[in-house]
């Protein structure tokens, strides 16, 4: 009894270190609290959190994928482009969302093959990917802005269905998705069997080239989705700024939810708190006014004691 | 003889195809919508002298300081007459500044001095008064009272100057009150995040300051989601150009911007071409370039923003 409650805690000990946060900021500004500051940081996160959720599927699969930032603002102008290409209904927005994804779905499989079969280091072939990204969409915009002239695509991600931003149901709807696939399906085993031990995953038949090549499809796919609603709700996308540093964020959000950096551990549970948990991070340093040099250190903080508290409690039990 | 007039005559040739003045352009790669408006205009600049057969430029842009301070060697090795550089920061940037100086290479330093006096022309934009005019403009126009929000760029030097310059102007208002200082890392998406945090604190908010035009796009959108994008002062800066472009249409929310052109780099451009040509600045008595240049802040209101709206740049 006493075990299944240690296991318990550590399991959800995510949960309440982000409970603690908010109750903390809450304590400390009570606007924290109200309904719309909480739907805001669902809202904010959504972007970041979808990606994470993408990167997690690699992370556990032994991989990494540093390109996601650079490849937000690639997706996300070409759906703005194409936005403005096409006539102003709604059904050309499909048209955009179903183009954006095939684009994506490309770029991950050419991405898991240099990776599988090219038998590049994942963090040299996604860096690769990174700079090449980030260059192409800065060549393309020559540096500048890409703004939307469709109505129908820029009001998209600034939609409410049933008093809930649009952004924030796709990242719980996505996020419960995967987690099913993660850890229900067949696939979802074979992912942390190849992260975990890759010989024992080839002697028992797990197509492991397969598995990881679709992780990176996966991670693209995410990202697709997460550039759709950024670049419709801003109306558009920034070819220097959208996205600089959001690997690092998607990365984090994955570790700080129990990610392991080495593969073969993680969950899609612990990665929607560990993004929500940054969410509240950006969003109290401004509700509490933190001083503008000092935010930094604050986050670092904050990420450090939320990790350190779940491995207490893990080596105690 | 005939052989020797043979190669005069081919040398002559040679250097009258050869440019007479070859001008290395160094400026950081675009990381911001500013930064891409640099890099516009300083092509834009270069354009200009396409069908002038005396100078040649070399146009390189870097993303680090230690990459620029190569492409600054590599310039000074391909025999430049004049440098114009935007350093990416002061420290690392000035030797080789110095360097180029001593070397006979005329040196014009844009915006981000270095930390030396050897150089030919300083020239950059005012941002004491880039703050201080959006400071006085808020405040008059709230008659001297009420609360106001500052979404600040990158907190750097150059950022502090600016706010420092908003306080200073808004002091002299004592029932003008600032609620929130926050950065917006000059991102529309992290000043639309701030201000929907801000939003959601402060049920009064009458004015809005970010310090750059970038940065208002994201309020602006913030605004328009939570209903609240009436009954409030909004200012950016920098005049990007579909702010301006409001102003023009008189946009009832944003009404004034000021400058801090990026365009300042065409300007070096032109001086450095003008000071090997040998010539003097119009309305001068005196034949040089002037060695220190403070660009003014211009204001940008309805009537004039047609002059200052440049539908082709990228910023």
């Amino acid at each position: 009894m006493l075990i299944n409650v240690k296991t318990f805690i550590s399991k959800y000990m995510i949960v309440l270190v982000l409970i603690g946060l908010v109750t903390l900021s809450g304590i400390i500004s009570p606007a924290f609290l109200k309904p719309r500051n909480i739907l805001n940081i669902f809202w904010q996160t959504s972007y970041m959190g979808i990606i994470a959720i993408g990167i997690t599927f690699v992370m556990i699969a032994g991989g990494i994928d540093l390109s996601v930032g650079s490849q937000l603002a690639l997706l996300g102008a070409f759906a703005v482009v194409i936005s403005n290409k096409l006539s102003d209904q709604l059904h050309s927005t499909f048209v955009v969302i179903s183009l954006t994804y095939i684009i994506a779905a490309l770029l991950g499989l050419s991405m898991g093959f240099l990776i599988t079969k090219g038998r590049i280091p994942a963090f040299i072939a996604t860096l690769g990917g990174m700079a090449i990204y980030r260059s192409l969409v800065l060549h393309f915009a020559n540096g500048g802005v890409y703004v939307s002239f469709s109505r129908s695509f820029s009001g998209l991600g600034m939609k409410f269905i049933v008093g809930l931003p649009l952004p924030m149901l796709i990242f719980v709807i996505y996020a419960i998705i995967m987690h099913v696939m993660l850890e229900k399906t067949k696939f979802g085993r074979y992912v942390f069997a190849v992260g975990a031990n890759e010989l024992a995953a080839i002697y028992s038949a797990v197509n492991i080239n397969f598995v990881r090549i679709t992780t990176y499809v996966i991670s693209s796919i995410s990202v697709a989705t997460s550039a759709v609603l950024l670049s419709s709700m801003m109306g558009s996308v920034s070819s220097s700024s959208t996205g600089v540093g959001f690997e690092l964020d998607a990365i984090a959000a994955a570790v700080i939810g129990g990610t392991s950096l080495s593969g073969g551990k993680g969950s899609i549970f612990g990665t929607f708190f560990g993004a929500l948990i940054l969410g509240v991070i950006n969003n109290m340093l401004v509700m509490l006014n933190v001083a503008v040099y000092l935010q930094s250190l604050v986050k670092g903080l904050i990420i450090i004691i939320a990790v350190l508290l779940q491995n207490i409690n893990v080596s105690k039990s | 003889m005939r052989r020797f007039l043979v190669i005069l005559l081919m040398v002559l040739l040679l250097t009258a195809f050869a440019a007479k003045f070859k001008i290395g352009v160094a400026i950081p790669a675009a990381d911001h919508g500013w930064t891409a408006g640099m890099v516009w205009w300083a092509q834009y600049a270069i354009k200009q002298y396409q069908s002038d057969p005396d100078v040649e430029f070399y146009l390189v842009t870097a993303r680090e300081p230690s990459e620029q301070i190569a492409q600054v060697q590599a310039l000074l090795t391909r025999g430049i007459n004049a440098l114009v550089i935007n350093p990416y920061e002061s420290a690392p940037l000035t030797p080789i500044c110095v360097q180029a100086f001593r070397q006979g290479v005329f040196t014009v330093i844009v915006d981000r001095g270095i930390l030396s006096e050897e150089y030919n022309v300083y020239i950059a934009g005012d941002n004491y008064m880039y703050g201080y005019l959006a400071g006085k403009y808020i405040a008059e126009k709230l008659k001297g009272k009420g609360n106001v929000v500052i979404i600040r760029g990158i907190p750097s030097t150059i950022d502090d100057e600016r706010v420092k310059a908003f306080k200073d102007a808004i002091a002299q208002y004592p029932g003008i009150k600032v609620i929130a200082e926050q950065p917006g890392y000059w991102s529309r998406e992290k000043a639309f995040e701030v201000m929907q945090t801000l939003l959601a604190k402060f049920p009064q908010i009458d004015a809005v300051w970010t310090g750059d035009d970038d940065m208002l796009h994201g309020v602006l959108i913030a605004l328009k989601q939570a209903g609240r994008d009436k009954n409030i002062v909004l200012v950016g800066g920098a005049c990007e150009k579909n702010i301006v472009k409001m102003i023009m249409d008189g946009h009832p929310l944003v009404e004034v911007d000021f400058t801090y052109p990026p365009s300042m780099i065409a300007t070096a451009i032109n001086l450095a071409v003008m000071a090997l040509k040998g010539q003097s600045l119009n309305g001068f008595y005196q034949k040089g370039i002037p060695r220190k240049i403070i660009l003014s802040t211009e204001t940008v209101t309805r009537q004039n923003a047609k002059d200052y709206y440049f539908p082709d740049s990228v910023f």
